[in-house]
């Protein structure tokens, strides 16, 4: 109980204080991702974000991590992703010239053989693993990145982890450090995740900031930027996600564009330097193709008219 | 559990109004566990519930699990929870809603159809064995177009459909498992063995790769013009969905509908009537482009991901037939594996492709093939249980 008490004590004590925390290292939160947050603080509970790609499900992580001062453990899911990379893995190698060790030394105690060479020193952790070990700054910030990618077999694994924060190994036996970490798990939804999964996480769907905020993000995150162009970048922007695109450009895309800008010395938004950086924001031929011509006549008078 | 001194007492009066609430999204249609009502009473604790917003995203983020129900829940927290200067009071005073009118289950009318046919006698019960269809029939019902069926006809179709079967391991995945004739070293099992002889190896373990079925994904069309098709579809569809766990199911007339989750109930009959509920305009006009164009950009990242086959089901009479469709269907076969057209029009012998959504479709399929009566169906499990061949594009086969 007392290192619990600790460790809470370091977590922000309202919904306000999250909000301030996040903003003091640049991530510019909607009230309602920061009441989210903290209540998973709070609650001890994963939290789920789910969202178009590029909009900051990855970046709370990371900024969570280093405003709490705790480590950041990564887990970058895809298809084929399996225990022995997610979790832990044998090191056989080390495990054979142990066995050879023994031998050539005269033991053939069987049992202690077993016994010494399935010890933590002969263990591959992998960052699940590693995220349930205690560490002196506190519970470590576990981040589920991209579980959309992962299969379904695994999602299934992740359960025991995700209601008991403990890790079964036959050969070793159940791992569980006393205060779990901070789980976020993010998926860009190519497929869903299954509800029981879904059920053991708070849930919260991230979306595309409103103009206002995404200016301010912009200033924060391209600090030359001059108020004129960054006020153009974000009328452009917004203006393109009302457009019918495939891939509507995220605030990552929005943060790359307006610097590709202010590295091109630009003062404001014309056909030409539009047409030039326009990859920065659009990913799709076919998008691109539909911006030639009048759509972005139309989307930079938009963006370029006062008021 | 740590407790904010923020928030007051819980009263009685209180959790009954969370319960309350979680009945109301249960009626609503939201899956909502009483795992979750705990949650959002622990949930509220730590929470200031003075401020409206906050314990909006705390419900939201304990009772919403997919993002289609967001609107949902918004509707019921505004409807349950009225705004007011006032707002924290009506937690503890909100009357407990009505129950949902329940409608009665799909499957209830086959008991009670069940129930009140009379009792048969000896002499009815031999007649109804003449009645059965001989071998001969079965040929015949093979053979027979959907459109043309009776009704008893029909029934013994969706019989014969329930006994299909789709094979299920086409796909090698990246996962491995102990396999003794796999490629793979499994060096830990074979050094956990090796330890029973002391630390010599005598027998290797191997990894073998797992296999799993390719998902499927069906575009079926529900206009006008294929009325008499979508229902024995469905029954198809719902029977290899209950085989296989990859399954996606689109309905499109006017607009598309998911029907996946519905199609994913066990009892065929609940299943389809639910999938009915949610189609809104059946036997309306056809909007292949735009169905299609909506399937591009909402879903095809989702369902198509891992390699998926699509079966679009439809006759291909298209009004608005322009470059759009052809351009869609052609993001369409880029995006999939494999996409197979079904097209009921090609019962016909002399079946020429001369609509101009025929045309414009055409180019863009791997598979074109006939779907309106038993044995096209089952060519068609024997095509999906063959080993796909890699990627290829525009091999037409003529109607059969």
């Amino acid at each position: 109980m007392t290192s619990a008490a600790n460790t809470s004590d370091a977590l922000p004590a309202s919904v306000d204080a999250m909000l301030e925390l996040l903003t003091s290292r640049g991530y510019l939160a909607e009230r309602s991702l920061a009441t989210v947050t903290y209540l998973s603080l709070r609650m001890g509970r994963p939290l789920f974000l789910e969202g178009e790609a590029g909009v900051g499900k990855t970046e709370i992580a990371k900024v969570l991590s280093a405003a709490l001062g705790r480590k950041l453990i990564r887990l970058q899911c895809y298809e084929g992703l399996d225990v022995s990379s997610a979790v832990y893995e044998w090191n056989s190698a080390a495990q054979m010239i142990a066995i050879r060790m023994a031998e050539a030394a005269g033991d053939t105690d069987r049992d202690q053989l077993s016994s010494d060479i399935f010890a933590d020193r002969y263990m591959i952790k992998r960052p699940l693993l590693q995220a349930l070990e205690p560490d002196v700054a506190g519970p470590p910030v576990l981040l589920i990145d991209e579980l959309d990618r992962a299969d379904e077999a695994f999602e299934a694994y992740l359960l025991e982890i995700l209601s008991d924060f403990q890790v079964t190994i036959p050969e070793f036996g159940t791992v569980k450090p006393p205060p779990p970490p901070i789980v976020i798990i993010t998926s860009n939804r190519t497929r869903e995740i299954h509800d029981a999964l879904k059920r053991r996480c708070l849930y919260h769907w991230v979306d595309y900031p409103a103009a206002e905020r995404e200016l301010a993000i912009v200033k924060t995150r391209v600090p030359g930027i001059s108020a004129k162009l960054s006020q153009q970048v974000v009328r452009f922007v917004q203006a393109l996600r009302n457009q019918d695109f495939y891939k509507s450009p995220g605030v990552a895309e929005t943060i790359d564009w307006a610097t590709a800008l202010s590295e091109l010395d630009a003062r404001s938004l014309t056909p030409q330097v539009v047409g030039d950086t326009l990859g920065a924001l659009l990913k799709y031929q076919d998008d691109i193709t539909r911006m030639q011509g009048d759509t972005l006549q139309k989307v930079l008078k938009e963006a370029t008219s006062e008021n | 559990m740590a407790i904010n001194h923020l928030a007051p007492e819980q009263t009685e009066q209180f959790a009954d109004n969370i319960v309350g609430f979680a009945r109301a999204l249960r009626a609503a249609g939201m899956p909502v566990g009483p795992g979750a009502v705990i949650d959002a009473m622990s949930a509220l604790q730590v929470i200031d519930i003075g401020k409206r917003a906050d314990v909006f995203t705390t419900l939201e983020a304990i009772f919403v699990k997919r993002h289609e129900h967001a609107l949902v829940f918004s509707q019921a927290f505004n409807l349950f929870f009225r705004p007011s200067e006032e707002w924290k009071h009506m937690l503890d005073s909100v009357p407990l809603p009505d129950e949902a009118k329940k409608k009665p289950k799909a499957g209830s009318r086959r008991v009670q159809e069940a129930m009140s046919q009379p009792r048969m006698t000896e002499t009815q019960q031999h007649q109804e064995q003449d009645l059965r269809l001989s071998v001969s029939d079965k040929e015949i019902l093979q053979k027979k177009d959907f459109a043309q069926m009776s009704a008893a006809e029909i029934a013994e179709a969706l019989r014969a459909i329930d006994r299909m079967h789709l094979p299920q391991a086409e796909l090698l995945t990246r996962r491995h498992r102990p396999d003794a004739r796999g490629l793979r070293l499994d060096l830990r099992r074979t050094l956990r063995a090796s330890l029973r002889t002391g630390g010599d190896i005598i027998d290797i373990r191997r990894l073998g790769r797992i296999e799993k079925p390719a998902p499927i994904v069906a575009l079926l069309d529900i206009s006008g013009s294929m009325s008499e098709y979508p229902r024995l579809f469905l029954h198809f569809l719902h029977a290899i969905t209950d085989a296989r766990k990859r399954v996606s199911v689109f309905l499109f007339g006017p607009r598309l509908t998911n029907v996946s989750r519905a199609l994913r109930q066990r009892d065929p009959d609940e299943a389809l009537a639910s999938c009915s509920a949610s189609v809104e305009d059946w036997a309306g006009g056809t909007r292949i482009s735009a169905s299609l164009h909506n399937f591009n950009k909402l879903w095809a990242r989702r369902v198509l991901s891992q390699g998926a086959i699509v079966l679009l089901i439809s006759d291909g009479l298209e009004r608005e037939a322009d470059s759009k469709l052809a351009f869609e269907m052609d993001r369409l076969h880029r995006s999939c594996r494999r996409l197979i057209w079904l097209n009921p029009l090609l019962r016909f012998g002399g079946f020429e492709a001369k609509a101009q959504g025929i045309k414009m479709m055409l180019p863009h399929v791997d598979e074109f093939r006939p779907v309106h009566n038993l044995s096209s169906i089952q060519e068609l499990i024997t095509t999906l249980s063959q080993p796909l061949p890699p990627h290829h594009r525009s091999l037409i086969r003529s109607a059969a």
